[in-house]
């Protein structure tokens, strides 16, 4: 203990409220916001607001499983009825009739300003001659049995028109009279909550809900409660699964690690005193990570925090540094103020470096990776400081962890056994650089799934409910905007004709618009102006009709009805309540900040040459000629993967710049081209080592490996440095030696525990970072300088 | 909605379809039965046949008429191929049904309509000779001779007796001539069948 106790206490003290403080401001969350971009395009920014809110994103997908087809149907009724008397959900669908009639009330009323073939030339004689002529043939076909009732009020068929536009999706199988899977196993059922996909508490409350009107559903049964199964998938489920998870994760991770860290202090320090003070510049590294993330990004995301347990890793090794360092009194080193000096000139350097690695970090456009930049440099200087001028003064007088001189003898005896090995280690490393060069081509993933915390059993139900439901698959679709909403069902008319064209040809298998169930207004007035008024319509009947087996006079109803139609005001948003076609619209006419977008999902056909796929390069074609509107298409899947790819890239590039800062810091403390590369090459070889490890287990590694990358960097330029500096003639000094191989043990129990998440971001850190560092530590012994004299220390 | 309602009539014409695809096979003389009319009809795996159909209508001065073919492939495929007025197929293979009408393709799967999936039980049924399953559906009735033989089929469903009435199969034989459906609302069709070839 030294003069300074109450005073370094106390400004560690104000530090931690500090840090408290701030913390209890601050914003956590485990949404997607770490993966979307800062800035985006206009083409990401779709992506991202449909990712957050759009209609998919509010789907659940739920099965029911187990029973018999009847039990099953009784039960999805029954959900089915309570979830549409629930305020949280807005459209429940099972394969019940349940809007059925007022859609079809809604289309029949309305169809003179719906149907697309409504024009002027439609209602002249020869236009209702062909049009009539038409519905007549149709009665031969077994679908004109369906019309025939309709012939009298309906003869040019404007019905038949919208129920064909309504009739192209996939529609699920049926059996008891609800949706099921096309093996008949599982009944299905379609929820579309009303809070947004981002809004996990009240997606959290919907999917309560559901399980609550399940169980109901399942005890008011004949079923036993343990025959038949809920099974739910969609956006909202897995971000509320994953939110859960990474809560109870990082809480979990911290816990054991923590656990683990003390139990192998309290066997080296052999000193709870010693145990308590070491983790003091972890916990202030971890407060300063978290402030300064949270100051820099006004939020904290949850990987982020179980990054954060892999600190306690790495900031608890200078601690162990300094104890051990100064833990033998007797030795007349330890007073050195010179070898103290070099001491700490090592560790600012290994801290130096670290920053340098993670310093590039901080530029990435992806908010995930750049927190993890601030974090690790904040929590590193932090947990440094801490120990090299906080630590010192709160040692208790004749602090002393156990004498490890005699243990460190020991390891000096097995690094010269392994330098004998460093050829056979160098070719490992050449060797492993060989297996990252054949599998060059497969050692990145580049899909944005590969980030997703969501297992692939889960992924697996998802794509069979969606693919057995028919669910939208909304990889293709077209965005355009306008003022108003009037004006961007205008614009999605205007591209709607351009698309027509691509359905005839089959290039694609048809598109939705808000405007096939609510017209522009502009479009409902020009077709009701397309109606002639009573005695002119009568007049051209009669003379369309001459030739036709249908005598005008059987027209009567027709005549009444066009009357009425064209008195009929436009249809409006509010005219579709209580009908299906009110979530269509709701669903594709959005409304963002000042403005209103249409979207136009197009679907790929299902037969002819083109089959499954839309042929996107006719689609760009055609909006080509769009005029008067901008029209963005976009490839969702692709537009995700070329984000991630973005990333991927941007990460690859800042993590090269990071590791030249690094070799420029090198090449300019230690002033030796050879020293540099001595310092470099065990951290080079223990990378190439862990990537071709990671290649060969089938590993495609993502974004995070390569933070793990960076972080063995780091950790490693720790244990090359003092092999480098610290060489007497049989290497590093005995305490030297052991301490490098307690912070080695703490830094891999740390990460190796992460290996063990299931929180797939986390894991890649764990996997990469724990084999690296014992890996790097190896190297760093093996390829060190032997035993030859001390040559002059720049650092002194 | 209005698939069921297609879909019951669809099947009526393919039960009819089906019916006739059995041709060109001579019984031997012996008494005409149920029996063996089902025998007869059981024997065949394939064939084809041109139709002529008229649908007397209400709303109709005169009634329509269309014409085309009738393919039926073993195991489970059943064509018609309507040429006139407008070009039209309806394929019913395995469980789906395939309706294309100009550019417009509609593709259906069976087993989503209960009564209707009946309907097409019975159709197979027929094609098998299976007796037992095609009484499930209708009530059966045979008069006439081996040469002059009228099957009238009566629907037991009472949803499927809302649309249908009764559907008359007359034939010789193995071969059938005519089937006339009568609708609940009065409307009927007679479908006039010229069988152009058969094989075994």
């Amino acid at each position: 203990m030294t003069r300074r106790f109450v005073p370094a206490l106390l400004v560690w003290l104000a530090f931690v409220a500090a840090c408290i403080g701030i913390i209890s401001q601050t914003r956590f969350t485990t949404d997607l916001s770490a993966f979307l971009p800062a800035s985006p395009t206009a083409e990401q920014q779709v992506l991202v607001d449909q990712l957050r809110d759009g209609m998919v994103s509010r789907l659940l997908l739920v099965g029911i499983e187990g029973g018999d087809a009847k039990t099953r149907a009784e039960v999805s009724r029954s959900v089915a009825h309570t979830l549409r008397a629930d305020p949280a959900f807005g459209v429940v669908a099972n394969g019940e009739p349940i809007h059925r009639e007022r859609d079809q009330v809604l289309l029949f009323q309305h169809r003179y300003l719906l149907s697309p073939a409504v024009t002027p030339e439609r209602f002249t004689a020869d236009g209702l001659q062909t049009a009539i002529g038409e519905s007549i043939d149709l009665l031969a076909s077994p679908i004109g049995m369906l019309t025939k009732s309709l012939l009298p009020r309906d003869p040019t068929g404007e019905m038949m028109q919208l129920l064909e536009r309504l009739d192209g999706g996939n529609r699920p199988a049926m059996s008891e009279g609800v949706w099921a899977s096309r093996d008949g196993q599982r009944a299905l059922l379609l929820a579309q909550t009303r809070a947004a996909g981002s809004d996990l508490d009240n997606q959290q409350a919907a999917i309560a809900n559901l399980r609550g009107a399940f169980a109901a559903a399942v005890a008011n049964s004949q079923a036993s409660a343990a025959e038949v199964k809920l099974l739910i998938s969609g956006p909202g489920v897995f971000a509320v699964a994953s939110r859960a998870t990474i809560k109870d994760e990082v809480l979990r991770l911290v816990l054991i690690s923590t656990a683990l860290i003390v139990a192998l202090l309290l066997f080296i320090y052999r000193s709870p005193v010693a145990l308590m003070l070491g983790l003091l510049p972890v916990v202030s590294g971890e407060l300063a990570g978290v402030v300064a993330v949270s100051l820099g990004f006004g939020m904290v995301h949850g990987i982020t925090l179980g990054f954060g347990t892999t600190l306690i890793g790495e900031a608890v090794d200078y601690a162990i540094y300094l104890f051990v360092q100064s833990g033998d009194t007797n030795d007349q080193a330890a007073g050195d103020p010179g070898k103290q000096r070099a001491f700490w000139a090592t560790i600012w350097l290994g801290v130096l470096t670290s920053i340098c690695g993670f310093a590039a970090l901080i530029f990435a456009g992806f908010p995930g990776l750049a927190q993890l930049g601030l974090y690790s440099i904040a929590g590193l200087t932090a947990a440094a400081l801490t120990t090299r001028f906080i630590l010192p003064h709160l040692l208790p007088a004749g602090f002393a962890v156990r004498d490890v001189s005699p243990f460190g003898v020991r390891l000096q005896g097995f690094v010269a056994v392994a330098h004998r090995l460093r050829w056979g280690l160098l070719a490992l490393a050449v060797l492993a650089a060989g297996v990252i060069h054949v599998n060059r081509d497969r050692v990145w993933n580049h899909e944005l799934s590969a980030l997703s915390p969501v297992s692939a059993a889960d992924q697996a139900l998802d794509l069979a409910l969606r693919s057995d439901l028919g669910a939208p698959d909304v990889r293709y679709m077209i965005v355009v905007r306008g003022a108003d909403p009037e004006a961007a069902l205008r614009a999605a008319e205007t591209v709607g004709e351009h698309l027509q064209p691509l359905v005839d040809t089959g290039a694609i298998g048809g598109f939705e618009s808000a405007a096939h169930y609510l017209p522009s207004q502009s479009r409902q007035l020009a077709r009701r102006a397309s109606l002639p008024e009573g005695v002119e319509l009568a007049n051209r009947l009669r003379t369309a009709t001459a030739d036709l087996p249908l005598p005008a006079e059987r027209l009567a109803p027709f005549l009444a009805d066009v009357a009425t139609a064209r008195e009929r005001a436009p249809l409006t948003r509010a005219d579709l309540d209580g009908t299906s076609f009110a979530m269509a619209v709701d669903s594709l006419l959005i409304r963002q900040g000042d403005h209103w977008t249409a979207l136009l999902p197009l679907r790929a056909p299902v037969t002819g040459p083109h089959a499954h796929e839309v042929d996107a390069a006719q689609v760009r074609a055609a909006l080509a000629q769009v005029t008067g509107t901008e029209a963005l298409f976009i490839d969702m899947k692709g537009e995700s993967d070329a984000l991630y790819g973005g990333y991927l890239r941007e990460a690859v590039l800042l993590s090269l710049a990071g590791v030249a800062a690094i070799v420029v810091l090198l090449a300019f403390t230690l002033r030796s081209p050879r020293r540099v590369l001595r310092v470099l090459m065990p951290l080079a070889a223990a990378v190439l080592v862990v990537v071709a490890g990671l290649v060969l287990a089938g590993v495609a590694l993502t974004i995070l490996h390569l933070v793990g990358l960076l972080l063995i960097v780091a950790v490693g330029s720790n244990y090359a440095l003092f092999f480098d500096q610290d060489n007497g003639a049989d290497g590093p000094a005995p305490r030297t030696l052991a301490s490098m191989l307690f912070a080695n043990l703490t830094t891999v129990t740390g990460f190796g525990v992460l290996a063990f998440s299931s929180v797939p971001v986390l894991q890649a850190i764990g996997g990469t970072v724990g084999p690296g560092a014992i890996l790097a530590l190896l190297f760093a012994a093996t390829l060190a300088r032997p035993s030859c004299p001390a040559a002059g220390n720049p650092l002194r | 909605m209005p698939n069921a309602g297609v879909f019951r009539l669809l099947s009526i014409a393919l039960l009819a379809a089906a019916g006739l695809l059995h041709g060109g096979f001579t019984a031997a003389a012996e008494d005409w039965s149920l029996e063996r009319l089902m025998q007869t009809l059981g024997k065949q795996s394939s064939g084809q046949a041109t139709f002529s159909e008229r649908k007397y209508l209400a709303v109709l001065d005169q009634p329509v008429e269309s014409s085309g073919e009738l393919r039926f492939r073993a195991p489970d495929r059943l064509e018609k191929i309507t040429l006139k007025p407008r070009p039209e197929s309806l394929v019913l293979e395995g469980n789906t049904l395939t309706v294309t009408r100009g550019k417009k393709q509609l593709v259906l799967r069976l087993s989503d309509y209960g009564e209707v999936a009946a309907f097409i039980d019975s159709i197979r049924a027929t094609l098998a000779g299976d007796r037992a399953t095609l009484e499930r559906t209708y009530g059966l009735h045979l008069s006439g001779s081996a040469e002059r033989w009228t099957l009238t089929l009566l629907p037991r469903d009472p949803r499927m007796a809302e649309v249908v009435l009764k559907i008359s199969i007359a034939g010789t034989r193995g071969q059938l001539r005519q089937i006339e459906i009568l609708q609940a609302d009065g409307d009927r069709s007679v479908m006039e069948i010229l069988a152009m070839g058969a094989t075994r």
